[in-house]
């Protein structure tokens, strides 16, 4: 029983995503699969014990519930044919797989149904919030009351933004296909752009469940990986992958043991995550082939400059600062400009680089921005401007919310004054 | 599924207009209309009259009460609408994308609502039908 539990979970970890895909393909509805794979599992608590764990669990899984949608479609017909109409009930058409007899054969291959459900998920019709949640719990693997926890909502919030999104999927008829023509590389961006908002929401340095928190960056990162097996041409779900990687690999080093902020610079490069760095890399180095660079693989590029530095001091800046060059053209906005800012400043001198924050500065777009004062202070402070520095430390800890960059910029703070 | 394209604009804007803009906005409409009309999903399509002709009726203790005008003073006003019997959402947003708004320009919006046909004689609406993707084919 426990070698059957273990195994069901683990195959629902792995292979939910792909499972649920093709139930909803099957069933037109993402309740019904639900509902079917659910059922199946259960069965295979039971059955398991008894006949031994099946050699490919995730078709048996497929295969199980594939024949309960058969046969729930059949009741509902017949129940049809005896009633009268149903309240409400539009004419049916039935769908022709749902129809089609079914074969019993364990390892019958159905096709991966998993890139029409992201795109599914993540179309622009249903809000963000919306995508992340519905992205997570039917390609994840996780369940409500872990989404739940990672975003710090109420259980019943998440469950009635699930049920909304699923509502309007079936009302509005938001397809289940792969987008084609002109709005596919719109819409794949969409894609990219849950799956990096589900990363940064795990990766941010804010306070609450660590565990929960990894958890997510791992689901974006094989979120990433299913995209890319997926969609092989598109040099932008690497570069993604890649930048998710790279970012990953240095997580366990952001944080002291006692929980504080520790900055790129002064993190323990030893401990970086080398499997994770060389899997970011090899993905990176994939993009480029395809030859047309993006955003993500310009971000990619960048992480893995600093990731490939031995120690600090031998980080490329010079690189680095053509690479935010290259992605302010491509992608201007004034977060991009602060960083090229930083990177001239390391590779040019603090004060040329101090020079180019000033002038941002005066754009007064970043004014509100914790991030420009802390960069600002920090440069203040390399060139010895120390009062300045303290200013401009104080003006970042105004507006920075959240406890862990507070008490970073307040340790940078003392030891100004000692 | 039937759509109701429901476009939404700045009544005001269209008197900036000129009359060089006003025929392109019609010409854009008219090859809409043809080829929705061709390809049999046109079911409906027309212009209303602006939002100044407009009267308003509610029921207040039994008795209508008119008012002149529009219920609310918002910033973009109905103008017209199509409802076109499309395959998906995505392809009645590919033809809400081709109709123009306020006479060429940017000034309004297209809301698509789907339209899910009357109850049943005898039916009292109910919060939230069951409907799913495989009851309404």
């Amino acid at each position: 029983m426990d070698e059957a539990r273990t195994t069901a979970e683990a195959i629902f970890r792995r292979e939910s995503g792909r499972i649920i895909a093709t139930l909803i393909r099957i069933s037109g509805s993402f309740d019904r699969a639900e509902e079917a794979m659910q059922e199946a599992f259960a069965s295979a608590l039971t059955t398991w014990p008894e006949k031994g764990v099946p050699d490919n669990p995730g078709a048996w899984i497929t295969a199980v519930a594939h024949r309960k949608i058969v046969d729930q479609a059949r009741r509902e017909r017949t129940r049809r044919e005896k009633q009268e109409p149903l309240q409400y009930e539009i004419p049916t058409v039935q769908r022709p797989e749902a129809e089609t007899m079914f074969e019993d054969q364990e390892n019958n291959m159905y096709p991966d149904d998993r890139l029409r459900l992201i795109f599914t998920c993540c179309h622009p019709a249903l809000n963000p919030e919306a995508q992340i949640a519905l992205t997570l719990r039917t390609l994840g693997g996780l369940q409500t009351p872990e989404i739940a926890r990672a975003f710090l909502i109420p259980e019943p919030t998440l469950a009635q933004r699930l049920v909304r999104a699923k509502r309007k999927i079936a009302e509005a008829r938001i397809p289940y296909e792969v987008p084609n023509g002109q709005a596919i590389s719109e819409r794949l961006r969409a894609v990219q752009s849950v799956i990096y908002l589900i990363f940064n929401e795990g990766y941010a340095a804010t306070s609450g469940d660590a565990l929960v928190r990894r958890e997510l960056c791992s689901e974006a990162i094989r979120l990433g990986r299913m995209l890319c097996q997926l969609m092989p041409r598109e040099p932008e779900n690497f570069g993604l992958l890649a930048l998710m990687l790279l970012h990953d690999s240095r997580r366990n080093t952001r944080m002291d043991p006692m929980g504080r902020l520790v900055i790129l610079e002064e993190q323990d490069r030893a401990s970086w995550d080398r499997e994770e760095i060389h899997e970011g890399q090899e993905a990176l180095e994939r993009a480029m082939e395809l030859r047309r660079p993006g955003s993500y693989q310009l971000q990619a590029a960048i992480a893995a400059l600093h990731a490939e530095a031995a120690t600090s001091k031998e980080t490329d800046w010079r690189q680095i600062t053509a690479l935010y060059r290259e992605l302010l053209r491509i992608e201007p906005s004034p977060v991009v400009a602060l960083n090229h800012a930083v990177a001239v400043a390391m590779s040019d001198g603090y004060a040329s680089g101090l020079k180019r924050i000033e002038q941002l500065g005066a754009s007064g777009e970043l004014q509100d921005y914790h991030l420009f004062h802390a960069a600002r202070a920090d440069l203040l402070r390399r060139l010895g401007r120390n009062t300045e520095a303290e200013n401009a430390y104080n003006r970042a800890l105004e507006l920075a919310t959240n406890k862990v960059e507070q008490d970073f910029l307040k340790s940078r703070l003392q030891q100004l004054r000692d | 599924m039937r759509y109701m394209l429901l476009i939404y604009t700045r009544e005001d804007a269209l008197a900036e207009r000129s009359q060089e803009e006003l025929q392109q906005t019609m010409d854009a409409h008219w090859n809409l209309i043809d080829e929705t009309r061709r390809k049999g999903i046109c079911e409906g399509v027309e212009p209303l009259a602006r939002t100044s002709t407009a009267t308003t009726v509610r029921v207040q203790d039994g008795k209508p009460i008119i008012t002149d005008g529009p219920f609310a003073e918002t910033r973009e006003q109905l103008a017209g609408y199509y409802i076109l019997n499309c395959k998906d959402l995505d392809e009645a947003i590919s033809y809400a994308a081709r109709i123009p708004t306020c006479c060429g320009g940017t000034k309004g919006s297209i809301e698509i609502r789907p339209l899910p046909g009357l109850p049943q004689r005898d039916c009292v609406p109910h919060q939230g039908p069951e409907l799913s993707v495989a009851h309404n084919g």
